[in-house]
């Protein structure tokens, strides 16, 4: 190590410190609530249902949580065979 | 009536047991009589680090299962007569504790004793919960890294939501306890600071302790730190941090390192 490298370290702490405290902040946010993409996957499963017969497996809901932004990815595959829309019978 | 402190962390390793120890011997001195209650079971360490593991033929379990009267699972301290330690059993049966058996427990055990501390298992799953559960304070441990406080924070939020004193609205005392301080690592800015701690975890300090070979070495002995002669630094902090907990008004000093002479020249900035 040379001396000009004891003037270049950077220290960690404040890094530290700053990574805690957005994971924090975002923790804080979803505690206590319910699971939200337990409560999504079960809203829209509902939803689909009405209309169309799918299993509970062909229907994924992922939430992506991001700093500044967070994605929802619904992934619903409907069998061909089972596709005939329930409301066309009535 | 007794005060019930749990000692929790959510991390392991950060030093809830030596702590339960050390406070609890700190506040037996005093003249308190004081029961250590290891909620640990299947990894009980309360009963080694207190020096009285061949002492223990009856344990928690025990005496919720009714194969032994608390009278009889109870072990007095050879060192202090008021201090107190109940174990935990080495069963592998987790669900040994119900919540109906720990709550009989800690009423009698509260109207004993002055204080009963709980050691909590790391983790946040039932046994944590359980050692929480009828708790009237907290005394969080938290090591000034990352992990540590971040797991501190969900305990936090959990003593919030899950004790039996904030179901009824009222609010459960919390103290941050942080300990394996580093000052000279903390003054170089590569450890996490007091302020950094407390601003993240936005709850009052009981103490700092400072990482010391006093407190492996306490443990290699099986005597709480506190009770150590001649009292040492880390000592002296648990000392003082259980004058905090019994209400004293003593401000913390948070340790500090000289910096040496060739730091001073280089002029390496503390963060």
């Amino acid at each position: 190590m040379s001396i000009l490298d004891l003037f270049k370290r950077r220290t960690s702490a404040p890094v530290a410190r700053e990574r805690l405290q957005l994971l924090l902040a975002y923790e804080r946010q979803s505690r206590g609530q319910p699971d939200l993409v337990s409560i999504l996957r079960e809203e829209i499963m509902a939803v689909i249902a009405k209309h169309v017969q799918i299993d509970q497996d062909y229907l994924q809901v992922s939430m992506d949580r991001g700093a500044t932004m967070s994605t929802l990815e619904i992934d619903i595959q409907i069998p061909n065979k089972s596709a005939a829309p329930l409301a066309m019978a009535g | 009536m007794g005060k019930v402190v749990v000692v929790t962390s959510g991390k392991g390793g950060v030093g809830k047991t030596t702590s339960t120890a050390a406070l609890g011997a700190a506040v037996a001195k005093t003249g308190k009589k004081v029961a250590l209650v290891d909620f640990d079971v299947g990894l009980r360490n309360l009963d080694l680090i207190m020096g009285a593991e061949r002492r223990v033929v009856f344990d928690l379990v025990n005496v919720i299962q009714g194969t032994a009267k608390l009278s009889q699972a109870l072990i007095r301290d050879k060192r202090l007569e008021t201090l107190y330690l109940l174990p935990a059993s080495q069963t592998r049966d987790k669900d040994a504790l119900t919540e109906e058996g720990v709550a009989e427990v800690i009423a009698r055990l509260r109207s004993v004793f002055d204080y009963v501390f709980c050691d909590s298992p790391a983790g946040i799953e039932r046994g944590a919960q359980l050692a929480m559960r009828f708790a009237d304070e907290a005394v969080i441990v938290t090591n000034p890294e990352v992990s540590s406080v971040r797991d501190s924070d969900r305990i936090i939020g959990l003593l919030d939501a899950r004790t039996m004193k904030a179901e009824q609205g009222e609010l459960i005392q919390k103290h941050v306890l942080v300990t394996r301080y580093d000052a000279a690592r903390a003054s170089r800015g590569e450890m996490l600071s007091i302020d950094d701690v407390l601003e993240i975890l936005s709850t009052p300090l009981l103490g700092i302790i400072p990482e010391s070979q006093d407190v492996l070495r306490a443990s290699n002995l099986g005597a709480p730190v506190t009770l150590s002669e001649p009292i040492n630094i880390a000592a002296k902090a648990y000392l003082e941090a259980a004058r905090r907990l019994e209400g004293e008004d003593l401000p913390v000093v948070v340790p500090f390192e000289r910096k040496g002479f060739l730091e001073r020249l280089l002029g390496r900035r503390a963060a």
